[in-house]
């Protein structure tokens, strides 16, 4: 009995598909995008009702603050990718330190995040407050979708971080080595969707004026 | 040890652990897709009870005009606890998860499914998704009173425990999800050498389809309830019209995901269909092409028809065209099934076991169901039954009549091959008869009073329509009674049941090529396709094997 457990358990080990892996993890980001996709209907409805009221709303966020971390993400996508080029190459030291500065570039937009929306918070602008429930409509949406939608990206980022530790330590034990990344490489992917999410985000709030 | 190793080889799935514990925890534990696939059967089999429970509780409420059993707050909880638990917990799960879990990798020729352990985090994810949904009734606030449909403004307002039920919602999203994932990366990566897409069995394809469904429209309801959620939290005013939000929108998003969500619950129960016909007609299916088809094109359009929940709480008129047009479109595929299901039968030899009795019972439920829903898809009619009874009659006899009764046949027919047990013919054949007929007696009137004019989800009603309201609640009786009939029998043939063989209808696709009930992993050797999949000619080689 023990013998045919272990022969089954074996197998289920041996069983590696690294194209099946990859396929599963694009269905899932496909979600992801939907997800957002569903966000993104809302908005566009709502800026074409309140044009005007979005437009008053937009100028009030920090654009400079938005780019500093769209450049600080954009470059996190580049270290990822780069740490997986140099597991191929079987560089662990290096792919370890290109996540790490990943994991920093992440802590850092978190961080600048943080002082954006508290910010706003001292300025009695969150969902529910006095002064915001004071203005019209419009701008009552605006920063609902906006709290909203970084708050759900943000979210992103923090998943991310954490599986981006995970891959850091799998690196660490020679789980994920120069033959068998896959598992790095989904995670890469699930960090590019986070970066491209941004991407969108970061126009439709602070550059249409 | 040679002789030992193969004595265990040979011994049932459920008597082998897969991993390094035995006894509660083997199960609990387990990866093997045939384990899971029972874990669910047992969760979900409790649910419709309760469910059925809770539907025959409402109808001796309605016996009889004013206050019966039960106060009209209770109603409302019950008819929302009813849809919940029956959409959520049972129907979109039931034929995928049990069915497809159990018979998919099979159907493919394949050990398993291609992420194991993410299939055994679907079902915990669903557990979890089902307690929360529990937990909603007894929390303080009560029970969530908005109907299935968590309808804005009022899933804003009420007191009761909306959000806890909306998140166990979205907790069960996400298992579906999962679900759908790992089913589309099976299907691509794990068939077996020769098994061509055109070679898989028509439930491989209807699970497919469903997949992707289930993958492109869950999502859309995972945003919208979360939405809801943060709206009753922290009031940023998306969907609330006091803050400038709009109601409509919600009904809108909620149907984007929710009509698709029929087909995830139709699709997989016109496969099942596809394999008893052609079994119990000793015929290869009729158009088998045209079926595979149709499954993905009611996938598509299906997704495109979500505006006809909505032709009376305000849309454009063009809007409501285009919307009734597609409606009657999504129409043609399932009947391509229809005509070719009958078809399949024409000059078989038929053998009317009870799974193809129950095909039968679908075919005509299915097809009223059908039938009713296009008066309901054209504008004009529509607005004289908006929120009817009819509507009600409508949506059970394509859920019910539909997918609930071909829960029903592939339990009977996959039933001997899952537990290697036969249950009690005769008794299974006296049930179908009965089923179908509490069935009409149930649903039928409720046509006939929706026409009149009774309104949906009431809890009282003028004395003219007692005598439909009397019939309904006895064809309530007669079905509940089948059904724990059914459970009564099934459990007799778990422990008393006679051995059943490796092939007791006559079938040919790749699960009847193996023992009753499969070992664990399936095959010995990863079998090579060689044939059609209803190729009718293997079942003489299939004897001397």
């Amino acid at each position: 009995m023990s013998n045919h457990q272990e022969t089954a358990a074996a197998t289920h080990q041996t069983h590696r598909d690294d194209v099946g892996a990859k396929m599963g993890m694009w269905l899932f980001l496909f979600t992801e995008v939907l997800l957002f996709g569903g966000l993104f209907l809302v908005y566009a409805v709502y800026r074409y009702q309140y044009q005007q009221q979005f437009h008053i709303a937009a100028m009030e966020l920090n654009t400079g603050i938005g780019t500093l971390n769209t450049i600080i993400l954009l470059t996190s996508s580049l270290t990822v990718a780069l740490s997986i080029a140099a597991i191929q190459k079987g560089n662990k030291f290096l792919s370890m330190i290109l996540i790490s500065t990943t994991l920093i570039l992440a802590a850092m937009f978190m961080v600048n995040k943080f002082f954006e929306w508290s910010t706003k918070f001292s300025h009695g602008i969150y969902p529910g407050s006095k002064e915001l429930a004071a203005k019209p409509n419009g701008q009552i949406l605006f920063y609902g979708l906006y709290f909203v939608m970084t708050g759900l990206h943000g979210l992103h980022v923090l998943v991310g971080m954490v599986v981006l530790t995970f891959m850091l330590v799998f690196i660490k034990r020679d789980i994920i080595t120069k033959d068998s990344y896959a598992k790095l490489e989904n995670s890469g992917l699930y960090w590019h969707l986070v970066d491209l999410i941004w991407i969108f985000l970061f126009p439709l709030f602070y550059l249409i004026q | 040890m040679a002789d030992a190793t193969t004595a265990v080889a040979e011994k049932p799935y459920y008597q082998v652990s897969t991993n390094k514990h035995s006894g509660i925890l083997s199960w609990l534990l387990t990866t093997d897709h045939k384990r899971i696939g029972l874990m669910y059967f047992a969760a979900i089999i409790t649910f419709f009870l309760v469910g059925v429970i809770i539907g025959v509780l409402m109808r001796l409420e309605l016996i009889a005009p004013g206050r019966t059993i039960m106060g009209p707050q209770t109603y409302n909880e019950l008819f929302t606890l009813h849809g919940v638990i029956m959409i959520f917990l049972f129907i979109i799960p039931g034929l995928p998860a049990i069915f497809g879990n159990f018979f998919l990798p099979i159907q493919i020729g394949a050990r398993d499914v291609a992420f194991p352990r993410l299939n055994l985090l679907s079902y915990y994810i669903y557990v979890i998704g089902a307690i929360m949904a529990l937990t909603s009734l007894f929390l303080p606030g009560g029970p969530i009173d908005t109907g299935w449909t968590f309808y804005i403004p009022y899933s804003i307002r009420s007191t009761t425990n909306v959000s806890m039920a909306l998140l166990a919602a979205f907790v069960l999203g996400f298992s579906s999800i999962l679900t759908g994932i790992n089913f589309i990366t099976t299907v691509h990566r794990m068939r077996a050498p020769g098994m061509g897409w055109f070679r898989m069995p028509l439930f491989v394809w209807a699970t497919y389809a469903t997949a992707w469904i289930q993958v492109i429209a869950t999502p859309v309801i995972g945003i919208t309830i979360l939405l809801v959620v943060i709206e009753r939290a922290f009031g940023v005013g998306i969907f609330d019209p006091a803050l400038g939000g709009d109601p409509i929108l919600f009904q809108h998003l909620f149907w984007i995901y929710s009509h698709p969500a029929v087909y995830i619950m139709i699709l997989p129960a016109m496969g099942v269909v596809s394999e008893i016909i052609p079994t119990f007609s000793r015929r290869t299916i009729f158009g088998y092409k045209q079926i595979a088809y149709s499954s993905l094109a009611i996938a598509f359009i299906g997704y495109l028809v979500w505006g006809h929940h909505m032709f009376s709480s305000g849309m454009s008129d063009t809007d409501a065209m285009i919307f009734s047009l597609l409606t009657f479109l999504v129409a043609l595929p399932s009947g391509v099934k229809i005509f070719n299901w009958v078809a399949t039968m024409y000059k078989g030899s038929i053998d009317p076991q009870p799974p193809f009795l129950w095909v039968m019972a679908f075919i005509v439920l299915f097809s009223i169901g059908g039938l009713t829903g296009l008066v309901l898809g054209s504008l004009a009619t529509d607005i004289h039954l908006t929120d009817t009874y009819f509507v009600v009659a409508h949506f059970h006899y394509v859920m019910f009549g539909g997918t609930g009764t071909i829960f029903f046949a592939a339990l009977h027919y996959w039933f001997p091959k899952m537990f290697g047990k036969m249950y009690n013919i005769k008794f299974s054949k006296i049930a179908v008869v009965t089923y179908f007929i509490g069935f009409n007696m149930l649903y039928f009137p409720k046509f006939i009073m929706g026409y009149m004019g009774m309104p949906r989800r009431y809890y009282d009603y003028l004395p003219m329509f007692t005598p439909y309201q009397r019939i309904s609640t006895i064809g309530s009786w007669i079905l509940a009674g089948t059904i724990f009939f059914m459970v009564g029998y099934f459990i007799h043939a778990l422990y008393k049941g006679k051995k059943a063989t490796s092939n007791p209808w006559g079938g040919v696709t790749l699960e009847w090529h193996i023992s009753s009930p499969p070992i664990m992993e399936n095959f010995h050797e990863i079998p090579t396709i060689t044939h059609e999949p209803y190729d009718f000619s293997q079942l003489k080689e299939m004897k001397n094997e």
